[in-house]
């Protein structure tokens, strides 16, 4: 294991997508500590802010409050990163696999456009969770996100694959132009929920104001959901009983478009 | 020789046949109609010969992957190829068509063949997919809400033809001893018996005098014949039946063969055999006297 802490808060953005278990993993301490890193717009070595301890490993503790170190396990391919704080943006954006965990809130674009593995932030995560950035033709694709808290706006915006559940509220446009893949929110859905979306799910399990694009079907139990939910309990989410075996009300939309998508209501009825 | 409860066990074997298995799990809102689905989806899968493919319920499952009740299915053919169709078939004719089913696969192999992946047609393009645990579900609107079946099912070559023969002195004491075997033989997990509750009495032999038949009556067993063919039948045995077993491993195939063989020696039976043709057609050899070694001794 290779433990990382902070010592000096950086005044700037620090851009450290260096920080890598697959980076790590055949590295020495030493050399660990001489990986560079973008400090506002100057190379400096990640020593200069991580105390590093440890070496050759691919499981990494960070501790601190890293809000303003970005792109934390952007792109890894493997291992797994703990963080005992908050993360900046761009957290495990395009990662392909392995294990994020943040004990702590997340920024803006935290597993933007992955492609596989798995983000679990207990705290809340900031706009474009696992989104599209922008000018891209999909957001994230395949893999599983987890918040415990709140997501910003935008959430699951353009997903192609994947999971994202989000146990508090999100904001507005949570599964805009969603290609396919699955959105769950425990909480409340902002405003603009699934707009412009192609296929794909969005869960509710409170009635979200929708807009008049998507068009009511049925009330029924999705059975695929039940896989979902399990899933989710497998990775520590409380499900509660009634939800798996709940009756939901399917909305079909957005029909602006192919009119493919759905958004499910629980049917607290 | 070797005897159990006076019931001897003849020193031959059982020839077994590679086919390919799958193991398909389906679930519904409760076990009737899980076991009504899974009921019709066994329905007329005897034989290779006649029906393509042999199929069973293989037993309910308590741990089913959506949590509902369930049970499972082993269906064999004789290639891989044929094994893929009869699925399609049979999942899209007896358990896409039942009331509240769900369909997943049950075997964990490296070989697959599609079947949701083929069944999702019939969704007319609202079918939507799911990918959940890197296992791909289709979810096809149907009637009663929609039908979920796994996009692809394991399959893996398996062992077919394992068989024992019970002689018994009348037909109720044959029948008892066989049901008994079959009971027994129901509790191993991975194989099935395909024939009519478990047992069949029209034994057969490969081959007739007419042409145009593969096989046909087991004369040499049949009690009717004794005097006029060259018969395996004892004096004193007036009814054989043969309980045929399939299973996904031949080592399950043996455990079933010692379970029954054990369950089936009843007073008034004289004994138990297997059938062969002479060690050149199947690949496998299910030695009955190696087979009990473990339970008994001579």
């Amino acid at each position: 294991m290779i433990r990382l802490a902070l010592k000096t808060r950086p005044d700037l953005p620090l851009e450290a997508d260096t920080i890598r278990p697959d980076y790590f993993a055949q590295k020495t301490e030493a050399e660990i500590a001489k990986l560079p890193v973008l400090h506002g717009n100057q190379f400096c070595a990640l020593g200069d802010f991580f105390n590093v301890r440890g070496g050759a490993s691919d499981q990494i503790v960070l501790e601190g409050d890293l809000a303003q170190v970005k792109r934390i396990g952007t792109g890894m391919e493997y291992g797994q990163i703990t963080i005992h704080g908050n993360a900046g943006m761009h957290l495990g954006a395009g990662m392909r696999a392995g294990e994020i965990v943040v004990f702590g809130d997340a920024g803006d674009w935290a597993g933007a456009e992955m492609c596989g593995g798995k983000i679990h932030i207990h705290g809340n995560a900031g706009h474009g969770l696992g989104g599209a950035y922008r000018g891209s033709r999909h957001g994230m694709n395949r893999g599983m996100i987890l918040v415990e808290g709140n997501a910003g706006n935008e959430t699951g915006s353009l997903m192609r694959r994947g999971l994202v559940a989000v146990r508090g509220d999100v904001g507005e446009f949570a599964g805009a132009f969603v290609i396919a893949g699955t959105l769950i929110v425990f909480g409340s859905l902002g405003r603009r929920a699934g707009a412009g979306m192609k296929r794909g799910t969005i869960v509710a399990y409170q009635q979200p104001e929708l807009l008049p694009t998507f068009t009511f079907d049925c009330v029924y139990q999705p059975l695929y959901l039940r896989l979902i939910l399990q899933t989710l309990q497998l990775e520590g989410f409380s499900i509660e009983e009634e939800w798996r075996t709940g009756a939901y009300r399917r909305y079909s939309g957005d029909l602006n478009t192919l009119g493919k998508g759905e958004i499910f209501v629980y049917d607290q009825h | 020789m070797l005897t159990i409860n006076g019931v001897e066990i003849e020193d031959t074997y059982a020839e077994a046949f590679t086919m390919w298995g799958a193991r398909i799990i389906i679930t519904a809102k409760n076990l009737k109609w899980a076991m009504e689905a899974a009921t019709r989806m066994t329905g007329f899968a005897t034989s290779v010969i006649g029906c393509k493919c042999e199929a069973g319920i293989e037993g309910e499952m308590d741990d089913t992957p959506d949590g509902r009740p369930g049970t499972s299915v082993l269906l064999f053919a004789r290639s891989k190829e044929d094994l893929a169709q009869r699925l399609v078939e049979r999942v899209g004719q007896c358990v896409m068509t039942c009331v509240t089913t769900a369909c997943f696969n049950g075997l964990d192999s490296v070989e697959q063949v599609p079947v949701g992946g083929q069944l999702r047609y019939f969704g007319d393009g609202f079918q939507m997919s799911k990918l959940i645990q890197n296992r791909r579900f289709w979810r096809i609107p149907t009637m009663d809400g929609e039908f979920l079946v796994e996009d692809k099912f394991g399959v893996q070559p398996a062992v077919a033809g394992g068989n024992i023969l019970i002689l018994g002195e009348d037909q109720d004491v044959t029948l008892q001893a066989a049901e008994q075997a079959v009971e027994a033989m129901r509790k191993v997990r991975g194989v099935i018996l395909p024939f009519p509750g478990g047992i069949a009495r029209s034994g057969s032999k490969v081959g007739s005098k007419y042409k145009f038949l593969m096989a046909s009556t087991n004369d040499a067993f049949c009690p009717t014949l004794r005097g006029v063919v060259d018969s395996a039948v004892p004096e004193g045995v007036n009814c054989v039946l043969e309980i045929v077993i399939v299973g996904l491993e031949i080592e399950d195939v043996e455990q079933a063969t010692r379970v029954g063989t054990l369950a089936a020696c009843l007073p008034g039976i004289r004994r138990i055999t297997s059938g062969n043709y002479g060690g050149k057609l199947g690949q496998y050899k299910i030695y009955l006297h190696q087979v009990m070694k473990q339970d008994v001794s001579a």
